[in-house]
C-alpha cells in the first residue's frame, strides 16, 4: 500500500450545475483520513451530488476535488480502486438475488469464483441475511436490501466508503446495525464519509461534521465544537408549574434579544414544568430576574445545545444572508 | 485486457442468470417461435404452397430469423432499467472496464437467442422440415443469424439509454423491427409485391439474412449471401457501437 494521505478528501471550490439548479455552489471540503466525517443537510443541500461528485460518478463543472490522493476527474481509476459506494437508494440488483449480488461484486473486483463464493458466505452471515441468500432481493424488505447494499459495498475493504443516507427509512435495529458496521471499519483504519439529515445520527457517529446548506459547507468542526459555537449554552430551569413557568418566562423575555423565539415551558410527568434559557445573559442575572418575579426555582441543570439547535440556528443564518 | 475479458464474462453471466430468474421473460423466447413456426406453417401452408410440408421449407428459416430479432430488445431493455435503478452507480463506481456493463448485457443475450433457435429448429423438424445442408448448415445458419442479431441489439441499446422508459424502448422497437421483420421476403417471395415494396424487401438486411439461411440450411451458400449478412453486421456495430457506449459514459455525467 502507498502512503497514505493526510486527508481522504480535499475538496475546494466545487461547482455542479444541473440545468438552472446550482447543486454546488463553491463547496469546500477537507476529510480527514481515518474515522468518520459526516456531511450533515437538509434535503436538496447538495449532500447526495457531493458524494457522486467524489466518487467519480459526476464530474464538476469547475474546482477540483482529491479522494485519496488522486483527482477525481483526471485520475478516476485510481479513485475506484480504493472506494465503495452504498447509496440513498439501494443500488442492489433486485433481480438477482441476495448471494448472486455479493458474488458478481466480487467477480468484478478481480476475485475467482471460489473466493467470490466464500466472501459471499462470509457476508451474507455478517448482515444475518443467510435464510434469505438465495431468494431474489426484490422480496427482501427495505431493511434488508439495505443490508444487503452495504454487504455488497464492503465485499472489498474500502479505504474510504461512501455511506449516502444509509438508515434513511429503516428500522431502529436495522439502523443500530448499521452503525455498528461504520464503526468496526473504522476500527480496522478505513475512512467513512456520511451523508445524513439525521442529526443524532451524526452527533453519535460522526467525528467530525460539515454543515451543508445550499451547496457549500458552512460550517465544520467536532459535534461538539459545533454545539458549543453555534448554540449558546443552555439553563434548563425546573419550577414548580405551569403558572410559575409562564411568569418566570415573561421576566425572562425582558433579557432576551427581542427577535428570538419566545421561551415555551414544557410540562414534565410529575406537574414541574421544564424552561430552556439560553445562556445569552450570565447565569447569575438569569436566576436573578426569575427569582425576582417571585417564582421558585426547583432544579437547575446546564447543557450544551443539541446538535439539532446548532443547525438549525446555522440554516436560519443562512436564510437571512 | 484481460479485466475486460473478465468484467464483460461476469455481466454477461448477470444477463444469463436474470434470464433464468424471470420466467416470464423465457416464456417470450418460447412461445414466440412457436406461434410463428407452427401457426404459419398450417395457416399459410397450403394456400401458398400447397402443402403445409412444403411452405415450412420456405418458411422456417424466415420464423428463425423472427424469433431471434424480436428477442434482441431485452439488452436495451436491461440497460434502461439498470439506468433508472442505483445498480448503475455502483457498477460505475468500481474499478472495472466500464463498457463491460454494455458490451456483457448485450452478449449474456446470445443464450436467449439460442433458446429461441434451437426451438424453431426443433420444432421445424417435428413437423417435416429437413434442412438439406445438415447439421452443419443449421449450425452455420443459427450463427450467422446470431451475429445478425448481437450487432442489432446495439440499436436498442442506445435507444435504452436515450429512452426514458421500458415502455418507450419496447415500443419505438416495435415500430422498426415491424417493417424490418415483415416486410422482407422471411414469409413468401416478393415476386407478387407492388415495385416500390419490392425495392425495400430488396435492400432490406432482414432479406439478405433470411436468404443466406435458406441457402445455409439448403447447402447452397455461397460466399456473396454471407458476406452481405457480415457486412450489414458490421455496419450496424460501426454505427451503434460508438453510440451506445458514447451516451452510457455521458448519461448522468
Amino acid at each position: 500500500m502507498d502512503r497514505l494521505p493526510e486527508n481522504a478528501v480535499e475538496a475546494a471550490g466545487l461547482v455542479k450545475r444541473f440545468g438552472a439548479t446550482r447543486a454546488l455552489d463553491g463547496l469546500d471540503l477537507i476529510v480527514p483520513a481515518s474515522g468518520v466525517y459526516g456531511l450533515l443537510g437538509p434535503n436538496g443541500a447538495g449532500k447526495t451530488t457531493t458524494v457522486r461528485l467524489l466518487a467519480t460518478l459526476v464530474r464538476p463543472d469547475s474546482g477540483t476535488a482529491r479522494v485519496l490522493g488522486h483527482d477525481v476527474v483526471t485520475d478516476a481509476a485510481a479513485v475506484r480502486r480504493e472506494i465503495a459506494l452504498t447509496g440513498q437508494f439501494a443500488s442492489v440488483d433486485t433481480d438477482l438475488t441476495g448471494r448472486e449480488n455479493l458474488v458478481l461484486q466480487a467477480r468484478l473486483l478481480g476475485r475467482s469464483r471460489r473466493e467470490a463464493h466464500e466472501r459471499a458466505e462470509e457476508l451474507l452471515a455478517a448482515f444475518d441475511l443467510e435464510d434469505a441468500a438465495d431468494r431474489l432481493a426484490q422480496t427482501y424488505s427495505g431493511g434488508m436490501q439495505r443490508r444487503l447494499d452495504l454487504a455488497v459495498g464492503l465485499v472489498r475493504t474500502p479505504r474510504l466508503l461512501f455511506l449516502d443516507e444509509p438508515t434513511t427509512g429503516l428500522d431502529p435495529r436495522s439502523r443500530r446495525h448499521v452503525w455498528d458496521v461504520v464503526r468496526e471499519l473504522v476500527g480496522r483504519g478505513s475512512t467513512v464519509l456520511l451523508t445524513t439529515q439525521y442529526l443524532d445520527e451524526a452527533d453519535r457517529l460522526a467525528d467530525r461534521v460539515g454543515v451543508v446548506a445550499k451547496g457549500r459547507v458552512i460550517a465544520t468542526g467536532t459535534p461538539d465544537e459545533l454545539k458549543r459555537s453555534l448554540g449558546a449554552d443552555v439553563a434548563e430551569i425546573r419550577l414548580a408549574g405551569v403558572a410559575d413557568a409562564v411568569t418566570a418566562a415573561r421576566a425572562l423575555a425582558g433579557l432576551a434579544d427581542p427577535s428570538a423565539p419566545p421561551l415555551s415551558p414544557v410540562v414534565q410527568d410529575d406537574g414541574t414544568a421544564l424552561l430552556s434559557v439560553p445562556l445569552i445573559a450570565p447565569l447569575r442575572r438569569i436566576l436573578d430576574v426569575v427569582d425576582d418575579a417571585g417564582v421558585m426555582i426547583v432544579g437547575l441543570d446546564l447543557r450544551h445545545a443539541t446538535l439539532d439547535e446548532a443547525f438549525l440556528a446555522l440554516t436560519d443564518e443562512e436564510a437571512l444572508v | 485486457m484481460t479485466t475486460a475479458v473478465a468484467d464483460t464474462r461476469v455481466f454477461a453471466r448477470r444477463t444469463l442468470l436474470k434470464l433464468r430468474h424471470t420466467p416470464e421473460q423465457a416464456a417470450d423466447a418460447i412461445l414466440i417461435p412457436f406461434l410463428f413456426t407452427v401457426l404459419f406453417t398450417y395457416l399459410f401452408g397450403g394456400a401458398l404452397a400447397g402443402s403445409p410440408r412444403a411452405y415450412v421449407q420456405y418458411l422456417l428459416p424466415g420464423t428463425l430469423v423472427m424469433a431471434i430479432l424480436l428477442m434482441t430488445v431485452y439488452g436495451g431493455l436491461t440497460l434502461n432499467t439498470d439506468m433508472s435503478r442505483g445498480v448503475v452507480d455502483r457498477f460505475r463506481s468500481l474499478p472495472i472496464w466500464q463498457a463491460a456493463h454494455v458490451v456483457g448485457t448485450l452478449l449474456g443475450d446470445v443464450g436467449r437467442y439460442l433458446v429461441a433457435a434451437s426451438l424453431v429448429v426443433l420444432l421445424g423438424l417435428a413437423i417435416g422440415w429437413r434442412p438439406d445442408g445438415g447439421l452443419p448448415g443449421v449450425v452455420a445458419g443459427v450463427g450467422l443469424a446470431v451475429v445478425f442479431a448481437y450487432a442489432l441489439s446495439w440499436v436498442w441499446a442506445s435507444l435504452g439509454l436515450l429512452a426514458r422508459t421500458p415502455q418507450a424502448v419496447s415500443m419505438l422497437s416495435f415500430l422498426i423491427q415491424f417493417p424490418l421483420t415483415f416486410v422482407s421476403n422471411a414469409f413468401v417471395e416478393p415476386e407478387t409485391m407492388p415495385g416500390w415494396l419490392q425495392a425495400w424487401v430488396d435492400v432490406n438486411p432482414v432479406s439478405l439474412l433470411v436468404t443466406a439461411e435458406r441457402a445455409l440450411f439448403a447447402g447452397t451458400a455461397d460466399v456473396v449471401d454471407v458476406a452481405w449478412v457480415l457486412v450489414a453486421s458490421a455496419g450496424l456495430l460501426a454505427v451503434f457501437a460508438p453510440l451506445t457506449l458514447h451516451l452510457y459514459r455521458r448519461r448522468s455525467a
